[in-house]
């Protein structure tokens, strides 16, 4: 009898169906790899699992009783605890005291530090993670806070615990130190579900591969099965060579040269690059690379603190995001609904906010017949789908959220096009039709620079790659010498 | 515009709730005087709902007030001309406004600590520049005055009180601003979502110190409206609370103090409300040291109802599984 068993799991959101009749098992003492594209529904289910959420039907079996996990503290109360890809932890309180956050021992109506202390320290043992326990959380690396969020999660009793993407943040050697860690958790019995995006370590680490597309399971492989086509065959459900249909692209002029740019979070590495008219070129690099924060610089977002930009040959100096656009930049944030859109405003007045400044006009008068044609035009060329142009962009589904994004930027036209994270949360259907469109694009010579996470995305689409690793770009790689391991090589910091 | 209905329809049930009580509520004389009074609130409640709708907030407006009834009185008297008075205190309440914007957005204070301060300090100095002494214009200034309690005969008696031909006036102003223009949508779009409204190139720093000048503007011209109206100002109470009845309008009539909402009209009607309960307690014999609970109360209800419905109208979204 499996440990876990989840049965014909449904939820859905407005404008979105995240999980349509998901199984999944978990036996004792297994590390099962959940694997899928962004917005495939891992995350979901995996809130779920965790009490986040609720589905809207279906059934979860733990030691073959069924149970309702209503709550954060009723999964904890079942040993299920969840390491979120961002850590849930206090910086300002000691180790000690975020291991017990929430359920403090107490003495006398006071809290017990004494117990937190020893209590903490047979955890932090557990793991081999040898720190004091009223060390400073700010004081660790973030691969140690990391293993602190497993220690939490372990003197919870937790027999499932649950890792979504713990290696986004983390340098080689941390890496190593969690996969030990892990080895470590299944010789005593935990059962784990981990989550990635790196197929490497996937075949590395798990037992069994579980693989979910637009939320439907589509596949599993044992032990013996897993290898890198099969898995990314049944994530993106074709021929990836289809999937990233790519021509090969002429490379026109410069675009955009950055010379000595130095960005205020890592001010002792000045970046140097270029890029090309009718290229399209990817940024790889782990989490806090400083990936988001190079485009920033780019769209005059944050002031870069010395070097030269050119664009076009024509030096450009940003005082603000105006100046960027100006010049013809775009940039689709990383973040969709903080920074792309304002969710409660429509799909036509989004769209038309940063060109009502363009559109001709008498006074500041807004020309409503010109903002009408630009939704419309962005609702056809990117085929959004939604019922009207003046539908609220919180009710779309997040591939259409993510197209408002583009569309607004498309109808300024732009010659240089940032993209930070452009498939984030988005289906596989929007995915492809983005990289379609990211290929035109770039046929009709507009210059691409687009960050991702998502491996396969960066192998797929990129002519060439920059590679970050802690504020400085690690290497430069062509299209002829990509693979996982060359990038990965350079992003966790070995040198080319 | 589902809003405004709810919030006309409370002004309504409250007009005809006192009328049907006391009949004088509705004579020719305490009506004018319900719309001269709805119009010198519905002026500041205007100029505060820009704030309010960038997210901000503007507690110095009473105390504005209170310093351009010093100051008005007092140019005057100095033997300055009309015109010289009024531009020279409009044009202090346009820099008082700047001030405030730039302190926000530069110096990145939080707005209700920078017009907290101010609320503080505009009240002192004006009763120091005055000693505390009672500021007016006499018998004198009668055609100055008519800006403020003037009247328009109409029919039968009833006459339109002129403040609310300029309450007319710019309100229609500021409608058209606030959704017509480029500005007016950049506001509401900052006040959703400051971040996203930077990434789309607005320059947010001088459209919220717009919002600020365009705050302490209004409040000027209420400011000169209240002291050409009671001709006796006294320098230490003179405007209290006035930013909280402006407040309570603009929230009243759809602000939401998170930001990015409001309609001018839906304000305009917001004021009314107030003054209507403020007349109806007086004019029903109420015991005015209850006045302030039941305005209290009345609001509270407003916006419970408010929200409630909100929940209910998401709810029913929800269940009909809008895709």
């Amino acid at each position: 009898m499996p440990l876990l068993q989840a049965r014909s799991i449904d939820k859905r959101f407005p404008g979105v169906r995240a999980l349509h009749q998901v199984d999944l098992q978990l036996e004792r003492g297994e590390v099962l790899a959940l694997i899928g594209e962004n917005g495939a529904g891992k995350s979901t289910l995996m809130k779920i699992l965790a009490g986040i959420q609720s589905p809207d039907a279906g059934a979860i079996h733990l030691d073959g009783q069924e149970v309702q996990i209503d709550s954060p503290r009723r999964a904890a109360d079942l040993g299920i605890a969840l390491i979120h890809q961002e850590l849930y932890l206090c910086d300002n309180l000691s180790v000690g005291a975020n291991i017990y956050l929430g359920r403090e021992p107490l003495k006398r109506g006071l809290i017990d530090r004494d117990k937190i202390e020893t209590g903490a320290r047979s955890a932090l043992t557990q793991i081999g993670l040898d720190i004091a326990p009223d060390t400073p959380l700010s004081q660790l690396p973030i691969g140690h806070q990391q293993l602190v969020e497993i220690a939490k999660a372990l003197s919870t009793q937790a027999r499932v615990l649950i890792m979504d993407e713990p290696t986004s943040s983390l340098t080689g050697e941390e890496s190593i130190a969690l996969f030990a860690v892990i080895d470590k958790l299944r010789a005593q019995g935990v059962s784990i579900i981990y989550i990635s995006h790196r197929l490497t370590e996937v075949g590395q680490l798990a037992d069994r591969v579980s693989v979910l597309r637009d939320g439907e399971n589509v596949g599993e492989l044992a032990r013996d099965e897993i290898d890198r086509n099969r898995m990314v065959s049944l994530m993106v459900g074709r021929d990836i060579a289809q999937y990233y249909a790519r021509a090969a692209h002429k490379r026109d002029g410069i675009a955009l040269e950055a010379k000595d740019l130095v960005v205020p979070t890592w001010p002792q590495h000045p970046l140097s690059f270029s890029l090309h008219y009718g290229e399209i070129v990817g940024i790889a690099g782990l989490v806090g690379a400083g990936r988001s924060e190079l485009l920033q610089v780019l769209f005059g977002l944050v002031a870069a603190l010395s070097g030269h930009l050119l664009v076009a040959g024509e030096p450009l100096i940003l005082h603000s995001p105006l100046d960027a656009i100006r010049a013809g930049l775009a940039l689709v944030p990383e973040d969709r609904k903080a920074q792309g859109l304002i969710l409660e405003m429509s799909l036509r007045h989004n769209v038309s906010l940063p060109g009502l400044s363009h559109h001709r006009r008498r006074f500041a008068f807004i020309d409503f017949v010109q903002e009408a044609e630009a939704a419309q035009t962005a609702i056809e060329q990117l085929s959004i789908r939604t019922p009207h142009a003046d539908q609220i962009a919180q009710l779309l589904s997040g591939g259409n959220q993510q197209k408002i994004v583009l569309g607004k930027w498309l109808a300024l036209a732009p010659r240089i096009l940032l993209l930070d994270e452009p498939t984030r949360g988005v289906d596989v259907g929007a995915k492809e039709e983005i990289y379609r469109l990211m290929e035109k694009l770039a046929a009709d010579g507009v210059a691409i620079l687009f960050a991702s996470s998502e491996m396969e995305e960066v192998l797929g689409m990129s002519d060439r790659v920059l590679v970050m690793h802690e504020g400085r770009i690690s290497g430069q790689l062509e299209r002829r010498d990509l693979s996982e391991e060359s990038i990965m090589h350079l992003a966790t910091g070995r040198s080319a | 515009m589902k809003k405004i209905l709810g919030i006309f329809g409370l002004l309504v049930a409250v007009f005809l709730l006192t009328w049907a009580i006391e009949a004088k509520f509705a004579s020719a004389y305490n009506l004018q005087n319900i719309i001269r009074w709805t119009s010198l609130f519905g002026i500041i409640s205007i100029g505060v709902a820009f704030v309010i709708i960038t997210g901000g907030i503007d507690l110095s407006i009473g105390s504005l007030i209170g310093l351009v009834g010093c100051i008005l009185p007092m140019l005057l008297v100095d033997g300055h001309s009309a015109p010289v008075a009024l531009f020279a205190v409009f044009a202090l309440s346009l820099l008082v406004g700047l001030i405030h914007g730039l302190l926000i957005t530069r110096v990145q204070l939080q707005p209700f600590v920078v017009t907290l301060c101010g609320l503080l300090f505009y009240r002192g100095l004006g009763r120091w520049i005055t000693h505390d002494q009672v500021q007016g214009f006499g018998s004198g200034y009668e055609s100055l005055r008519v800006l403020a309690i003037g009247k328009i005969p109409l029919f039968g008696g009833f006459s339109l009180p002129v403040p609310f031909v300029l309450l007319v006036l710019l309100g229609i102003l500021a409608a058209v601003f606030l959704n017509r223009t480029i500005w007016g949508r950049y506001l509401l779009a900052l006040g959703r979502n400051e971040e996203a409204a930077r990434y789309s190139g607005i320059q947010i720093e001088r459209m919220k110190v717009l919002a600020y000048v365009i705050c302490s503007g209004t409040a000027g011209i209420g400011g000169i409206l209240f002291a050409l109206d009671v001709n006796s100002i006294q320098p230490a109470a003179h405007g209290n609370f006035y930013e909280l009845y402006a407040i309570a309008a603009a929230v009243l009539g759809g602000c939401s103090l998170r930001g990015g909402e409001g309609s001018i009209l839906g304000v305009i009607i917001g004021a009314a409300v107030m003054r209507v309960l403020y007349n109806a307690i007086n004019v029903l014999g109420i015991p005015t040291q209850l006045e302030f609970a039941i305005i209290g109360i009345v609001i509270l209800t407003g916006v419970i109802a408010d929200e409630l419905i909100r929940r209910l109208a998401a709810r029913r979204r929800a269940e009909r599984g809008e895709v």
